[in-house]
This record gives C-alpha cells, structure tokens and sequence, in this order.
C-alpha cells in the first residue's frame, strides 16, 4: 500500500506492476457531485425493509443493525431508484432537486 | 548429469518436467504439439506437480497462465506460429502485468499461405511485446535455455520465449546431457511471487485501466523493469555454467579472432554456418560468426562491440519486416551500430522462409559476397532473397 | 437462504465511488452477486467492458476483493488459470483458506467474443461461477448491437431506419447454449427479483462445479429510459415474459416466477428509447410478432420444465 491520491504518482512512485495495491480506493472519489437529484430519507416513514438499500447502485444506502441510517452524498449519485422503489406504506425517500 | 537422445521438442518437455511448474496450459500445434503432449504425459503419470489445463485455443492458452500466473503459480507454456499470433494480444498483457511466464515455442512460418515449417516471422512478429527471447541454436542449448530463462524472468517479473527451428531442431534426435532433478531444483529455487490474487489479506485490483494520466508512467515503469533483463540473464547464465559446465552469453562469437568478415546469425543456422566457418577458415580466409542468441532485450553493447570489429557483416534474416528494407534483425543491427566510430558495412540475407532449406554453399556465397564487399568496401546488393527460385 | 438482514452485515463486494451511470443496472447486479458470495473468501475475474471501465480507473478501485481484468473475450480463461493454481498450491499446502471464484462478463464478452472461453471453461468442469452482466448491447463502445440484443431494438449498429426498424434478428438464447454443456448449475436472473439472484448466487456457488447465471441488467442510457427505472423495467421484463427467472440443474428445469397474469409485452417495451419506433404507425404487427415469439417461447420453457419435472 504506498500509492499516493494527493498529487499524480511519477513512474518510480508506482506499485510494482500494473494493479491497484488496496482495495476500495474509489471511496476517495466522490462520485455525489454527479447529483441533480436528491434522495432524502425520513427516519421516522421509514420501516427498514432495506429494499433501497439491496437495490442502490452505488452502494451508498447506510445501514447499521439491520437499519437505514441515511443516506451517503459522497456517492449517491441521485438515480431515484431507492424512492421509486420505497413501498407506498411507508414512502420514506422523497427526490428533491438539488441546490447547486 | 547424465547424456541422453532427445529430439528439441523432447529437451524442452523433459526441462519443463524438472522445472516442475504449477500450472501448465496449453494448445497443440505443429510442430510444437510434442511438447504439450510429452508433457502431459508426465502429468498422467504423475511425475510432475502441475495442474494441466487442456484449453480450447491459444487464446485461452495464455489466458489462463496469465490467471495462473497473477494467482502465484509458477507457470509455462508451449506454442508455434498460429498459436503465437493468436496469443498476441495477451502477450503484451502477461508482459505489462509482470508476469514471469516461460513459452517453450517452435519457430515456424505464418500463414498465408500455410505452412509448418521454419522461419522466425512468428517471434518477430511479438518483438514489441515485452518479453525476453532467446533463440537455440540446438536440442542442447533448448533444454538449459528454458531453466536458464525460468531463472531470469523470475528474478525480473519478464516474461520469457525460448525457441527452437521447427523441424530443424523440433524433430531432430541429439545427444544431450540433462541435469539431475535436484539440481534444477535448486537452481530455480522456489517461487516467491511478487503478488497474488490468492492473497486474501490484501486484496488488489490486477489489470486496471488507466487514463492518459496515467498510461504513460506504467509503460515507462515495464520498460526500466525490462532493462534490468540482460544483466540478470547475464548472472543466471553465469550460475548455471558453473553446474552444468555450460555457458551461454547473450551474444556468441565463433572464430572472430583475426576475422575481417562475419555472418551474423540466429538459430539452427548458426550452427550450421560453423561448419562453413570452419572450412574457410582451413582455406586461410578471414571469416567468423556471430551468433544472436539473445533478441530481446538486445545485448547492444555486447553487438556493438563485437560486430565493431569488422570490416563487412552479412546479417541473416529468417523473417522479413515487410518494410521493403529486408529483415528485422538487419534493421535493428544498422540501427545500434549507426553511432559507432568503428561500423562494419552491413547486407541483409532473407533466407528459409517456409522451412526452405539452407545448404552450405549458400552460406559459402555469402561469405563469399561479404568479402567482396570488405575488399572493395563496396555493398552491390543491400538485401539479397537467398535461396529462392528466380532470384540470384 | 440469507435474508436482506444478514446480507446488510456483510463486506460491501463494490464499494461507491465507481464510475458507472446513475441508476446502473449492471453495479447493481454486481454489487448484489458480491453479497451474496460475501461469506467466503472470492476472488473474482471480470471481462473487459463497462463495469471493468467504470469501476477499475486507477488509481481507483471499487472491489473490495482480489479482482483480476484480462483482456475482453478471456475472462472464462483467465479464472480457470486462477482456480488451476489455486488447486495446486492448494494441494501443495501454501494456500490454507476455501476460496469461490466468480468471473464476470457482460454481453458481448460473453454471448459474444468470450463465448468460446466459456465454453471451454465449463467443458474442462473448472469450479467457477460464470456472471453474465447482460445489458443487451456493446454499451461500453457507445450502444452496439450483440447476439444478446434483443428483436427490433435500435442500436447504434442495427439503428431503427425508414426501411429496417431495428435489430433483424431474434436474440442468441445463451441459457440454453450453456445448459447443453451440462454444467453444475445454471440460471436466469435479474436484479429486480433480488431475492432470487441471491438465492441462485448461492446455489451456484455451492454447486460442484462450474455454474452460470445469467443476469439482464437494465442499462439506463443504452435502453432509454428515466434512471430511477432499473427495477422496475429489470421486474417487467419478468413480468412481460419477456426475461423468465429459471433455473436448471441435474437435468431439470424450474421456472421461479410464474406470473399468474402475465403483462402485455408492450408495457416493457414502451418504457425504453430503443423500442420508441415500434409504436409508429404502420409497425403494430412489429409488436405482434414480437409478443407472438415471446409467448411461443415461454410455452416452449413451460414443457420443458414439465417434461423434465422429477
Ligand atoms: S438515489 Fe440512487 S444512488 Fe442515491 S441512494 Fe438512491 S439508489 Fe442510491
Ligand atoms: S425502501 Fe423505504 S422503507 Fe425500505 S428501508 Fe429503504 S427507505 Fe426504508
């Protein structure tokens, strides 16, 4: 693990061969800017069916326990699926535009 | 050590068993089929350890080693010509990944047309691919070649082809002597690789894609990787000369002392031009051979100061760059003598394409050419087609 | 089974931050595979292709396992060398641990330019888990049709004109291609029915040797459609028919959802921009053919799994 994500790496910086030394390092790249759309989610609605969270493409569902916690902006990427597919009972995702 | 009858095909099957690697896959093809199958032979018996992985083309073939390869194994390979080029595309991958994998090849033409014989268009068709190569000149010389290489593409993560002229040597009966298996063992030592997708503790991402921003630094990073080969190939050969009594440089030289002209060769061919050598030489001509045994990475220095010393040089070409400027070999050699104070003039001979046969008295005229030129320090003819019907 | 809860507890396999479009169907089908794997140690192959690109940029990964990217049409291959050498160092004693191995491909790595890869794989019976990612189009080079590309749909390469509307030809129905190699286990699945895939993930993977499921994986701009769509048009496709959720192993089918009233194949298709030409006037019997063909082929389904039913 000696990469750098500061500044771009010379030739010599670079791990011996041609991979990517760690694992899950997009988590340093922050796909929420991409957003248009905002997912906001209501704790109070919402009845941890974790639909949402199986079915988010982004992997930006937090659930700790079993539990929705909220929602990860650093990369949600605003695609809507997680309110499309809230089950009516409970509605708990609402899509906002997003303030730029 | 003891000496036994071995065709090429048969040598390299039988290093192959003393390296002992841990995956082998691989796809038959003439001439090279011998050696897939000699070998999986040893794995039926179970004289080997190797998992044996029958593929369904080449493709795959290298496919799979590269697999094999990036998961830690020690892996091999044997392919010829179609299989070659069909393994092109991976080839440029094992070798940007780093992966120390060895192809035993047959050399033989590619098609069209077809045909099964000898030429080097094969290899010289992946000189850019990032592998070290190294082209026999016997059964010999093939069996100690692959543990010599095994040995060098470990210790620099460069993947390696070493070859043999299809038929020539692939199907020829030698004397050879074979080291005990403990000794090979010993010599290649076990494999620590530099990484492996069985590693749980780390988990990486192997093969990704880089940008512009990034492309660039990791070709620059496997080409200084590459230029650490020739020395390490240089150590290895050392160390096994002292076990086996055997040496093989980078570039061989046969009765250059005192010599105004040389032909410089690759392959069977080299060999043959010995007997020529020898020959002249008992006439009192000034004549000597060049052996290029290493062809990738080229031993420039070694090249340069050995092929520096003559007057004329006649370079052999079993292959043609399609360039409508002779062969590959002859390209390269003007190329790194070019800054030399001390240049030989250099002619091409594009010769045994498609297996066909070079006698004696064609190399005799070629020394013979080659001293006209030294004598008049002029080239008549800078590329000559040797031994084809309607040309002279 | 494992159940969402259970699920929720394990190692995200894909991690955010990768770059694929909103709504992909294909993360999604990833992500979800992964999960369901997450309970032993995986190392996964994957194909070149959108999900290899948009999730692999260095210096940026989104796996959180070994992944290994060859080249396009080797990813078969290239899993089978991994599992050789896991056999044998295996044996050897240098590896200790159970490791699962999953190689990923979309489409047109898969029904495609990898096809022959596959089969040879399961052929020589490698103990693998084979994942077509199937968005139905070469989506990484801007949309081009593929074998899996399904009747009339506009591609860049077989694009709706005023004489041809779109892709000729009826799709290359690979299940059934990988089925005759009598493989260890083999499905159909798609993200939508998550509950499903999960199940068929884990089945595959405890199979005893090499499994194969194929995924129909929406894709957001290459279909057409609003990016908060993937489940919804992933779970008409079953509805429809037209993507049925089965299953084959030891000879047998099983389809896993029967819809008691199966929907119009329209409500599919008029959803996506790749099918919008189909509802011009003039090209209703498009449609017609195309319903006609889905039912004859779900019926063909049905007696199969009748006659092979224990
Ligand atoms: S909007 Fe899309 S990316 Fe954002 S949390 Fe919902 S499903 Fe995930
Ligand atoms: S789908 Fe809706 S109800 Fe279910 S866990 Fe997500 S936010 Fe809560």
């Amino acid at each position: 693990m000696s990469m750098k994500f500061d500044r771009p790496m010379n030739w010599k910086e670079l791990p011996a061969g041609c991979l990517i030394d760690e694992a899950a390092t997009s988590l340093r790249f922050k796909t929420g800017d991409w957003r248009s759309m905002r997912p906001v989610w209501n704790s109070e609605k919402c009845i941890h069916c974790l639909l949402c969270w199986i079915s988010c493409p982004d992997s930006a569902i937090k659930v700790e326990n079993e539990k929705i916690t909220g929602i990860d902006y650093n990369y949600c990427k605003g695609c809507g699926i997680c309110a499309s597919i809230c089950p009516p009972k409970a509605s708990a995702i609402e899509m906002i535009r997003e303030e730029k | 050590m003891k000496t036994v009858a071995k065709t090429g095909n048969e040598a390299m099957a039988y290093a192959m068993k003393q390296i002992n690697p841990d995956v082998v896959a691989a796809y038959p093809i003439t001439p090279a089929t011998e050696v897939v199958q000699i070998f999986s032979n040893y794995v039926a018996d179970g004289e080997v350890d190797t998992e044996f992985v029958a593929v369904e083309s080449e493709h795959s073939a290298l496919s799979a080693c590269v697999g094999a390869s990036i998961a830690g194994g020690r892996v091999m390979t044997s392919t010829s010509s179609q299989g070659l080029a069909l393994m092109h595309e991976i080839l440029y991958i094992a070798a940007g990944n780093r992966l120390p994998i060895v192809i035993a090849l047959v050399n033989r033409s590619l098609s069209a047309p077809i045909n099964i014989h000898c030429d080097h268009s094969d290899t010289m068709g992946s000189r850019e691919a990032g592998w070290m190569h190294l082209y026999c000149a016997n059964s010999q010389e093939a069996y100690d070649s692959l543990i010599i290489a095994l040995k060098t593409a470990e210790a620099t993560a460069v993947p390696a082809i070493v070859s043999t002229d299809a038929f020539i040597l692939s199907h020829a009966m030698e004397r050879l002597e074979v080291l005990e298996y403990s000794d090979v063992q010993n010599f290649i030592g076990e494999y620590k690789p530099r990484f492996s997708a069985l590693d749980l503790e780390n988990p990486k991402t192997y093969g990704p894609l880089d940008l512009q921003d990034y492309f660039f630094e990791h070709k620059r990073a496997q080409i200084d990787d590459f230029s650490k080969v020739l020395d390490a190939y240089d150590k290895a050969a050392k160390d096994y000369a002292e076990l086996s009594g055997r040496y093989y440089p980078a570039v061989e030289e046969y009765k250059t002392e005192g010599a105004e002209v040389a032909i410089f060769a690759a392959g069977s061919t080299a060999d043959t031009a010995k007997e020529v050598v020898d020959d002249l030489r008992e006439q009192g001509r000034k004549v000597g051979l060049v052996r290029m045994r290493m062809w990738r990475p080229l031993p420039v220095e070694q090249i340069k100061a050995t092929l520096g010393k003559f007057k004329a040089v006649a370079v052999m070409d079993r292959s043609d760059t399609m360039a409508d400027f002779g062969g590959p070999v002859f390209l390269e050699t003007r190329g790194m003598l070019y800054d030399s104070e001390e240049k030989p003039l250099i002619t091409d001979y594009v010769y045994g394409l498609g297996g066909r046969n070079i006698e004696l008295t064609d190399i005799a005229r070629v020394y013979d050419d080659i001293e006209q030129v030294a004598n008049t320090g002029k080239i008549e003819k800078l590329i000559t087609y040797l031994g084809v019907r309607g040309e002279k | 089974m494992a159940t969402l809860k259970e699920l929720s507890k394990r190692k995200e396999g894909l991690v955010g931050g990768h770059r694929a479009c909103a709504g992909c169907g294909g993360s999604a089908t990833i992500r979800q595979v992964l999960l369901a794997a997450g309970d032993k140690p995986t190392v996964v192959g994957i194909a070149t292709g959108c999900m290899e690109v948009a999730t692999t940029i260095f210096p940026y990964t989104a796996w959180n396992v070994n992944l290994v990217h060859n080249a396009f049409e080797n990813s078969a291959a290239t899993v089978s060398g991994i599992e050789a050498a896991y056999k044998v160092l295996k044996r050897k004693g240098k590896i200790k641990d159970d490791i699962q191995f999953i190689a990923f491909g979309g489409d047109g790595g898969t029904y495609d330019i990898g096809l022959q890869a596959l089969s040879g794989a399961i052929e020589r019976r490698h103990k693998m888990l084979y994942v077509c990612y199937d968005n139905e189009a070469y989506m990484n080079t801007g949309y081009q049709r593929s074998s899996a590309t399904p009747y009339c749909a506009h591609t860049t390469t077989s694009p709706a004109g005023t004489k041809i509307p779109g892709k000729a030809q009826w799709r290359k129905d690979l299940t059934e291609i990988v089925i005759a190699h009598d493989p260890a286990y083999a499905a159909q699945a798609t993200p939508g029915y998550y509950m499903d895939l999960i199940r068929k993930v884990e089945k595959a993977l405890a199979a005893d040797g090499p499994s194969f499921i194929n995924v129909l994986s929406p894709c957001v701009p290459g279909w057409g459609y609003p990016s908060d769509q993937t489940v919804n048009i992933s779970k008409l496709a079953v509805e429809t028919l037209f993507w049925p959720l089965y299953e084959w192993q030891d000879g047998s089918y099983k389809i896993n959802m029967k819809p008691r009233e199966p929907k119009p194949l329209v409500d599919f298709l008029k959803l996506q921009a790749r099918f919008r030409h189909l509802f011009k006037p003039g090209n209703e019997h498009l449609v017609e053919e195309f319903q006609a063909k889905v039912n004859r082929r779900w019926e063909v389904l049905l007696r199969k799994e009748q006659a092979t039913s224990a």
